[in-house]
């Protein structure tokens, strides 16, 4: 939107782009979440019990945990620690994105000030 | 040194700890006391959630309950951790955008009603209180149990260290305390863990050596355990869905427990304490890594223990019974009645010898004990086989606590070692105690006081409040705990099948669905509880026949009718929704503004915040 062509959008169209980075922002976030929370059904509820019997005639290659067992008891705990530190890495990204559109349609140069980056 | 010493240095050493913490980190304002000023890094508020999070029962029971479970055990692992997962994808990073103390205060404002705040309130309360006896009670059993002191003295102790450092530091104190409680826990729960895996497998990693061969052995330890399982008349232990735990109640108690840690109070609060929704996200991962510490190794004591037990109490007589068992059956955790051939079966049919003394008292025990030899000594004519009479009470096998305590003697470790465990188990409770301290205080003097009561209430005043409510929490939950009701145990299952029935769909739908307004949502948040608690009362003290639903033969366990509860809330609020008004704009725009990156709008001051 910021072309050579409009110069300084006006505050209306600034407006329009905001609420469209906000719609998009809105929509990654479900996506991002709707595929972590389908791998956690999966992995915890699915593999870790409606699927335990099926899979517990099998080993974790290199052990002896039968698998069912094995995601029931370790396999669902450690996938859901991964899973959130995906959720806290692509969140922080989304984050970062989104301040840098509107950075760009408001033509401000950098990241605004309310938004620092720091946190871990 | 002996192990009731060196149990005194390390308990008066750690509480002596928790209390230079609280002095250092006291606090004069209303923000301080109940966020912690929000300047909480996130690593450091991941280990106080985990702290709050891992209570006495999962350090000092979960284990024992997974040892004789097996595979079912799992639920509770998957459980508390699933639960974890939910809240901070679903909950977390909206609540501390919204910019709000308590649960009741996003309940109460986005539903814009008084009478949810009211309802929010009431069963925070109830989830908090029911949480905060089994805390205070389990501080009162590890004094007890390590340095023979009454139960009633353990819990006094307990409430007054508690009570110290609640009031003087608020959600600063307890953030901080609870960051070196997680230390001496962990590091309690690792040692003898450790310990008995390089004595089993010779795999210094327990999480890994349970999946190992047994050491100068080529048979992996779990099939050898799964042998003897199956040889002694107990299921399997790795196979699953055996006996009542079908496919089903596994399922269904499992999702209760992950939408009830979500749902609970005490831990969504921990959300609050950090600066920005990005620490946030960070303080979640911290969480649950440190929480998988204790949740990773759990399952390998409880297969360590259980092959231990088996393996070396069968056959041996009284002459070659390991210390440990000595010592833990003076304090009735387990009991052995022979049948004459002076050898230990400890199996899962008849033949079993040994139990637990459970609630039976010491006369009781007594004449169990003297109406056995009786028995044993007339050759079966006069006096009465306690073993019977032990299994119709439901008191075959050990108690489950004598796994995580008996653990380091197991493995033979040193006594102070041993006394260590006991600090750790200490500061488990304490932490747990502590957080949900917090929140009694926060709903009653923020929700009902500042927000319901008298709006125009002082700083001082609400900080007063604040510190005076948590003065009576702890005198309250001092009491539970040493009376505890008999209900006490059954009580824990209906605070997360109250949690998941209640909170979780009401938030949930509060952020993602900014049609729902105030009547659905409380229509829904009344269902799910009604239907939760009406069923366990019904089953749990009514003897009401369990529902099957068409599902299962056994019948829905009460511990999983919290996701029964939950979809109910769900379905209410879906179906009613359309037939109501959409809520007003300004309500729409809070949720807009909940939905926004971080930091887009400038952040909301708490105290300055709507209807401050």
């Amino acid at each position: 939107m910021t072309t050579e062509a409009t110069p300084s959008p006006t505050p209306e169209q600034i407006h329009a782009g905001e609420q469209a980075i906000l719609k998009r922002y809105w929509e990654s976030n479900i996506r991002i979440m709707g595929i972590l929370l389908l791998i956690w059904a999966f992995v915890g509820l699915g593999c870790g019990i409606l699927l335990a019997d099926v899979l517990n005639p099998f080993e974790l290659p290199g052990t002896g945990y039968p698998l069912g067992f094995w995601f029931a008891q370790q396999g669902a705990i450690v996938t859901f620690v991964v899973l959130i530190l995906v959720y806290a890495i692509l969140m922080n990204r989304l984050d970062r994105l989104h301040h840098k559109q509107r950075a760009e349609l408001i033509g401000e140069e950098g990241e605004p000030q309310a938004y620092t980056g720091e946190g871990i | 040194m002996n192990v009731q010493v060196w149990t005194y240095i390390f308990v008066g050493l750690t509480f002596a700890l928790y209390l230079s913490i609280a002095w250092w980190s006291r606090v004069r304002d209303t923000k301080g006391f109940y966020v912690a000023g929000r300047g909480v890094p996130a690593a450091a508020n991941g280990m106080a959630t985990a702290a709050d999070w891992m209570s006495a029962a999962s350090f000092i029971s979960m284990a024992g309950l997974i040892s004789t479970m097996g595979f079912a055990g799992g639920v509770y692992l998957m459980g508390w951790t699933g639960g974890f997962v939910l809240l901070s994808l679903l909950l977390a990073p909206y609540l501390r955008k919204f910019g709000h103390y308590t649960v009741p205060d996003f309940v109460g404002d986005r539903y814009d009603s008084r009478f949810a705040r009211i309802i929010a309130v009431l069963c925070a309360l109830f989830v908090s209180f029911t949480y905060v006896a089994g805390q205070m009670r389990g501080v009162g059993v590890v004094f007890s149990r390590f340095l023979e002191v009454d139960v009633t003295v353990g819990v006094v102790i307990g409430m007054v260290i508690v009570f110290i450092y609640a009031t003087l530091g608020g959600m600063k104190g307890i953030t901080w305390t609870q960051v070196a409680q997680y230390w001496v826990l962990i590091t309690a729960f690792l040692i003898p863990a450790i310990a008995i895996s390089i004595k089993l497998t010779g795999n210094p990693m327990p999480q890994a050596g349970l999946g190992s061969d047994l050491a100068n052995q080529s048979v992996s330890l779990l099939s050898k355990l799964d042998g003897l399982n199956r040889e002694l008349g107990f299921g399997p232990y790795t196979e699953p869905f055996v006996g009542r735990w079908d496919k089903v109640n596994v399922f269904f108690v499992a999702l209760a427990l992950m939408v009830g840690t979500a749902g609970l109070p005490h831990v969504i609060v921990r959300f609050y304490t950090v600066k920005t929704p990005r620490s946030a996200r960070w303080s979640g991962f911290w969480a649950l890594f440190f929480i998988a510490g204790l949740y990773l190794t759990a399952p390998a004591v409880a297969g360590f223990a259980r092959y231990y037990m088996l393996e070396s109490l069968n056959g041996t007589t009284r002459e070659e019974l390991p210390q440990w068992f000595n010592s833990w059956e003076t304090t009735g955790l387990v009991l052995w009645y022979d049948n004459g051939d002076g050898k230990i079966h400890y199996s899962g049919d008849d033949r079993n010898e040994i139990f637990r003394a459970g609630t039976l008292s010491p006369a009781e025990l007594s004449t169990l004990a003297r109406d056995h030899q009786l028995w044993l000594d007339s050759g079966h004519s006069s006096g009465a086989d306690a073993r019977p009479i032990l299994k119709a009470h439901g008191l075959s096998g050990p108690d489950r606590d004598i796994i995580v305590l008996a653990t380091p003697e197991m493995a033979e470790l040193s006594n102070w070692i041993i006394a260590f465990v006991a600090a750790g188990g200490l500061a488990a409770a304490l932490s747990t105690a502590s957080g949900l301290l917090l929140v009694i205080s926060s709903s009653v003097a923020h929700d009902l006081y500042y927000k319901v009561l008298n709006p125009s209430a002082s700083e001082q005043k609400r900080l007063l409040i604040g510190r005076a409510t948590i003065g009576v929490a702890v005198i309250v939950a001092g009491l539970f705990g040493i009376y505890p009701p008999a209900f006490v145990g059954q009580v824990v299952a209906f605070a997360f099948g109250l949690a998941a029935a209640s909170f979780f769909p009401v938030i949930v739908l509060g952020i993602f669905w900014k049609r729902v307004s105030m009547i659905p949502a409380i229509a829904g948040m009344l269902g799910g509880i009604g239907l939760t608690g009406f069923y366990i009362v019904g089953v749990v003290f009514f003897g009401m026949e369990k529902w099957t639903l068409g599902l299962t033969a056994n019948g829905i366990d009460p511990q999983g009718i919290g996701t029964v509860g939950m979809f109910l809330n769900f379905l209410i609020t879906i179906v009613l929704t359309p037939f109501f008004p959409a809520p007003d704009q300004r309500i729409q725009d809070l949720v807009d503004k909940v939905r926004e990156p971080e930091g887009w709008s400038p952040a909301v001051d708490i105290d300055s915040g709507p209807e401050h």
